[in-house]
């Protein structure tokens, strides 16, 4: 049981790690915020799953209260995460903002 | 009072199924805040039962039109059918978020990513699903929505060539499956 806590929690970290390199790494804006915005859903899922299994070694009402609590948190922040994402990207858009193109950097 | 309220701001048809309908979107919004209230709260005293009750009564009352505006028993399908989507879609996530990881930590990364923003028509109709595709679009990396219109044309910004290539493709079919808008 704790080996499958430790390997959820684990992939999570290293999510938020790849996306923390990734938006250092980029090279624009748009891509940047591919990392940024997308890694960190799938890092909060794992990391929610691995604490939720944790918390439910002793089951009862109040820890299941409260794992049911930890994938609300999920739920909310797949749902805020792509509009965010969504919002931003128009933004610069409206902005004029070019994407960056390979073509580009090697000229 | 409902019945009343939704004939004046639809033509006044069928006074009767309106009001059903109209129950109906009450029902599930008291049930949904009922849901919240005992979660969030987590205790099971009788006097913050019935203040739970009377609350989320009062709220459905006011804001009943606002979740679910209008019901319709087609959407206890969608729902289900949704409900079938979702471990797809989260397949579909962490198979794309491991690409995603590798080319960011690929020392020679920029030879490796190729950003474009491809267009492409879809014929999907209802706001729901134009929105749904798109948020499922941006949840899986590689590619972010950047314009979805009500004619169902779709901007979206891809990093590389196998994400931009794999994009419309599938999640279009299953979406489309889902709110029954297949051609």
């Amino acid at each position: 049981m704790n080996i499958i806590v430790i390997v959820f929690i684990s992939f999570g970290l290293l999510f938020f790690l790849g996306g923390a390199i990734g938006i250092i790494r980029m090279p624009d804006f748009y891509s940047r915020l591919h990392p940024a915005g997308k890694l960190d859903t799938l890092a909060t899922l794992s990391m929610v799953i691995g604490l939720a299994l944790f918390n439910l070694h002793h089951f009862s009402l109040g820890t299941l209260l409260v794992s049911i609590k930890l994938f609300l948190i999920v739920f909310f922040v797949s749902l805020a995460s792509p509009t965010a994402t969504h919002t931003i990207v128009d933004a610069g858009m409206r902005a004029g903002l070019r994407h960056w193109t390979k073509k580009k950097q090697r000229g | 009072m409902t019945a009343i309220r939704n004939g004046v701001s639809n033509d006044v048809g069928k006074p009767s199924s309106t009001f059903l309908k109209s129950f109906f979107s009450f029902l599930l919004t008291f049930i949904l805040m009922l849901l919240c209230w005992l979660v969030l709260s987590g205790i099971f005293d009788p006097l913050l039962l019935v203040l739970a009750v009377i609350s989320s009564f009062l709220v459905s009352y006011y804001f009943y039109d606002l979740l679910f505006p209008s019901m319709e028993l087609k959407f206890i399908g969608i729902f289900f059918r949704f409900v079938q989507y979702l471990p797809w879609l989260i397949w579909q996530i962490v198979k794309a978020n491991f690409h995603v990881l590798y080319v960011t930590l690929h020392p020679r990364m920029k030879d490796l990513i190729d950003p474009q923003i491809i267009t492409f028509k879809t014929h999907l109709k209802s706001e729901m699903a134009i929105v749904t595709l798109a948020n499922s679009i941006t949840l899986t990396p590689g590619t972010i929505t950047v314009t979805a219109d009500n004619d169902g044309v779709f901007k979206v910004h891809a990093i590389d060539k196998a994400s931009a290539e794999g994009c419309p493709g599938d999640m279009l079919n299953k979406v489309s499956k889902i709110f029954g808008e297949t051609l």
